[in-house]
């Protein structure tokens, strides 16, 4: 018979957990959420020596107090779900603070080993550890890995196989001084008479609330003997507490090391003279934005061959069925309908790749970070964390990855703002309608005029940023302690896993309501208006008077009529949430001159519409309901409909404000009359 | 005997933790990364725009904002 276990891989950020994760289970992993929360949870299998392993990656904590999300989710598992071993992966090359999770975990009494990793970094930095008295010093297996190269995966496997079968007691390594164990024992004493804690290892419930953990501290207010538990904690000092429990754990874990190891404390490392030149004072921001630079067109530029062929394949798909299928409105639903929603679906999976490539690029050698640290200055004054500057950055070229990308921001408050506020970066899919829409009216002032849109889109982000913060995502900024890890050479494999895994979240997500959308949006376009006479998916009525959506256009004409907008524009504008380049084409549809550009330009001139209501429609298509596949992943990322429908209602409204102030203040003042 | 908020600490300067007040979460965090009273803390650099900052300690680098910083009560050595 096979047996069954869960093994939890933790550890601090940064230390491989990851790279562990995928040498252990190969391609059999398994990325989803955390139930109820947008933070990624990796599950493998794995079977060695007829046991049946379920690996789980947690999220990368410092500590096991409730401090952000990520490590509520890992002390939850552990706590909670009980996983049969968990194995803390530990950095090599920086022990003192990597044991200060050891020992608490210790603490919880779960089965513990320990995978020493980074020892190759360890070795050629010139410390030696001595694995054997590091292990008899914690009273658990400790195994020497290196995780990039699969090295000594082998052999932890084997400890884990030899360590479900053991039992230990080592919940006592680290004891604390007299008055913190007298209390802890007490503690221990009345948690004992109450069932209500049988769940909960009790050294690390009391010590928990010693520390003053005010998660803990919650649970223990819906027993009934708590009471008594307050009586004893108030005769402690929990301030001075809280920081001598840190203290003791520190001062052990420095015992220890100076037994069992050697570190070169001398040695200027590569990754200290690297931060020399990119987090200089006059260099740093120049190689900032370079990178950036070089990401983005990466991204964006190498993505655009691979979009065109996307774009040429489903068009040429779409017309081959349209002939096969000679049932007029199944081939309007087949062609316009199903292969143009996949295929709106699939156009932006090369940026999406590419960009999360560059983004693993980043993260794993350890520069994300330091870009963290560069631009931190400049986002904390609207709140938010140096993490959210890349997202952000990236929505110039596409927001649908750019909103993907803001699973790098640990805050989760800090998270959403960056979501919602990422649709107003003004994307590429954008540029064509500015492109057309002010070469027409605006002519040799277009440059500006288009320029004015971006600063316009990056100010109404910044300023929705600051409002939200103060208002609906309530709270204080959140503390800013962020850890430098050393520079790492990223893997090849690595990065194609997390490229690759990105892609597919994406497709299986977000996929569907893309589809939903294109196809919801084909039907309005096919069905006929009430009254019309006409037929159900027809070319003659696709989008136009005589179908539902011009339908609807006319009926919702008098709410943009005061933005200079007739219905055509409004019909325009719910194509355009297809994707924002349609509203060119549907124009020139509307408008009766096909998808000839020049002859719309032509008409627009002269006079179709006026260049003030040009301008606001300009605005209105910045700000207003982002696309279909946008919509979807703020949902993926965001979780939450209710959060997706706020940001269309927001940016509908401010779209509209800022169109109907534009128009009616400036046809009064005459503006570009 | 001089007292001083990391904050305050010029780069390239080495001191030795005394106290860390604030927020209590705030301050649970800063003690976990190892700031404990007695730890010896290098400040190694600016960012180029000011703030935050970045220091050495426990053989690792750490950043914290001016204001988190700011709750850090530290005395220089030597
Ligand atoms: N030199 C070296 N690099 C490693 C080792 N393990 C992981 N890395 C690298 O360290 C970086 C972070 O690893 P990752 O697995 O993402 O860490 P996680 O945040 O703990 O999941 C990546 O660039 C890895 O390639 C190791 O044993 N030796
Ligand atoms: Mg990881």
């Amino acid at each position: 018979m096979t047996e069954k276990i869960t093994v939890a891989l933790a550890g601090n950020p940064n230390v491989g957990k990851t790279s562990i994760f995928n040498a252990i289970t190969g391609s059999k992993q398994h990325v989803g959420n955390w139930p109820g929360v947008t933070v990624e949870r990796k599950m493998g299998k794995r079977k060695h020596k007829d046991i049946e392993m379920q690996i789980v990656d947690l999220p990368g904590t410092y500590s096991l107090t409730a401090y952000s999300l990520d490590e509520i989710i890992a002390r939850d598992f552990i706590i909670e779900e009980k996983p049969d071993i968990v194995v803390q992966v530990i950095d090599a090359t920086n022990l003192e603070r990597n044991l200060y999770l050891t020992t608490q975990l210790m603490e919880l009494g779960t089965k513990l080993i320990i995978a020493l990793n980074m020892t190759d970094l360890a070795l050629a930095k010139g410390d030696s550890i001595e694995v054997q008295k590091m292990q008899e010093f914690l009273e658990v297996p400790v195994i020497s890995t290196i995780g990039s190269r699969g090295g000594g995966i082998e052999d932890l496997l084997d400890s884990i196989t030899e360590e479900i079968h053991r039992t230990r007691t080592n919940e006592n390594v680290f004891v604390y001084d007299g008055e913190i164990e007298k209390s802890a024992d007490e503690l221990g004493n009345v948690l004992a008479d109450d069932p209500y804690y049988s769940h909960y290892p009790s050294r690390w419930f009391s010590m928990k609330l010693l520390e003053g953990d005010e998660n803990i501290i919650k649970k223990a207010k819906e027993s009934g003997n708590y009471p008594q538990i307050r009586k004893i904690l108030q005769r402690t000092d929990a301030d001075s507490f809280e920081a001598k429990i840190a203290d003791q754990r520190y001062k052990t874990i420095q015992t220890m090391l100076r037994q069992v190891c050697n570190i070169n404390t001398d040695h200027l490392s590569g990754s200290d003279m690297v931060d020399r030149v990119v987090t200089n004072k006059y260099l740093g921001i120049p190689i900032f934005l370079s990178l950036m630079w070089a990401a983005f067109e990466v991204t964006f530029t190498f993505a655009t061959p691979f979009m065109n062929i996307i774009d040429i394949f489903f068009g040429w798909l779409a017309e081959t069925a349209s002939d096969v299928i000679t049932i007029s409105w199944l081939a309007s639903l087949v062609g316009d309908g199903m292969i143009a929603g996949v295929g709106s679906v699939l156009i932006f999976l090369p940026n999406i790749l590419l960009l999360f490539f560059m983004i693993s690029l980043m993260e794993d050698s350890g520069y994300m970070s330091r870009a963290a640290f560069i631009m931190d200055k400049v986002m904390s004054k609207i709140g938010l964390h140096g993490k959210s500057f890349i997202p952000l950055i990236m929505g110039f070229g596409c927001n649908v990855p750019a909103i993907m990308a803001t699973r790098t921001i640990e805050d989760s408050r800090d998270r959403l703002i960056t979501i919602l506020i990422a649709p107003f970066v003004s994307c590429g899919a954008r540029l064509p309608v500015y492109v057309l829409l002010a070469g027409a009216f605006f002519g040799r002032d277009a440059g500006i005029v288009i320029f004015g849109l971006y600063a316009l889109g990056i100010f109404v982000a910044l300023i929705s940023a600051k409002l939200m913060r103060s208002t609906i995502v309530k709270g204080e900024d959140t503390p800013f302690i962020m850890e430098l890890p050393s520079y790492k050479i990223p893997t090849l494999k690595g990065s194609i896993l997390h490229m690759w895994e990105r892609g597919k979240i994406y497709l299986k997500k977000a996929g569907g309501i893309i589809l939903i959308g294109v196809v919801g949006i084909w039907l309005l376009a096919s069905i006929p208006a009430p009254g019309s006479g006409g037929t159900f998916a027809s070319e003659e009525i696709y989008g136009t008077t005589d179908s539902m959506i011009g339908f609807i256009g006319q009926i919702i004409e008098p709410l943009v009529a005061p933005l200079g907008f007739d219905w055509k524009i409004a019909v325009a504008l719910m194509f355009g949430v297809v994707a924002k380049e349609i509203v060119v084409g549907s124009m020139g549809v509307l408008y009766g001159v096909g998808d000839n550009e020049d002859s719309l330009t032509e008409i627009l001139a002269a006079g179709a519409m006026t260049p003030l209501a040009g301008l606001g429609l300009m605005v209105f298509t910045l700000l207003y309901v982002p696309c279909f596949a946008c919509i979807g992943v703020i949902k993926r990322e965001t979780g939450s409909w209710k959060w997706t429908v706020f940001q269309l209602l927001y940016g509908t409204g401010l779209a509209w404000i800022f169109a109907f102030v534009l128009y009616q203040v400036g046809s009064r003042i005459g503006l570009f009359a | 005997m001089k007292e001083k908020t990391l904050n305050f600490i010029e780069p390239e300067t080495s001191v030795k933790v005394l106290k860390v007040t604030g927020q209590k979460s705030s301050r649970k965090r800063i003690l976990d990364m190892g700031l404990t009273p007695g730890t010896r803390v290098e400040v190694i650099r600016r960012a180029p725009l000011g703030d935050p900052v970045e220091f050495k300690l426990k053989g690792y680098n750490l950043s914290l904002r001016k204001k988190e910083a700011e709750t850090v009560l530290v005395e220089i050595i030597e």
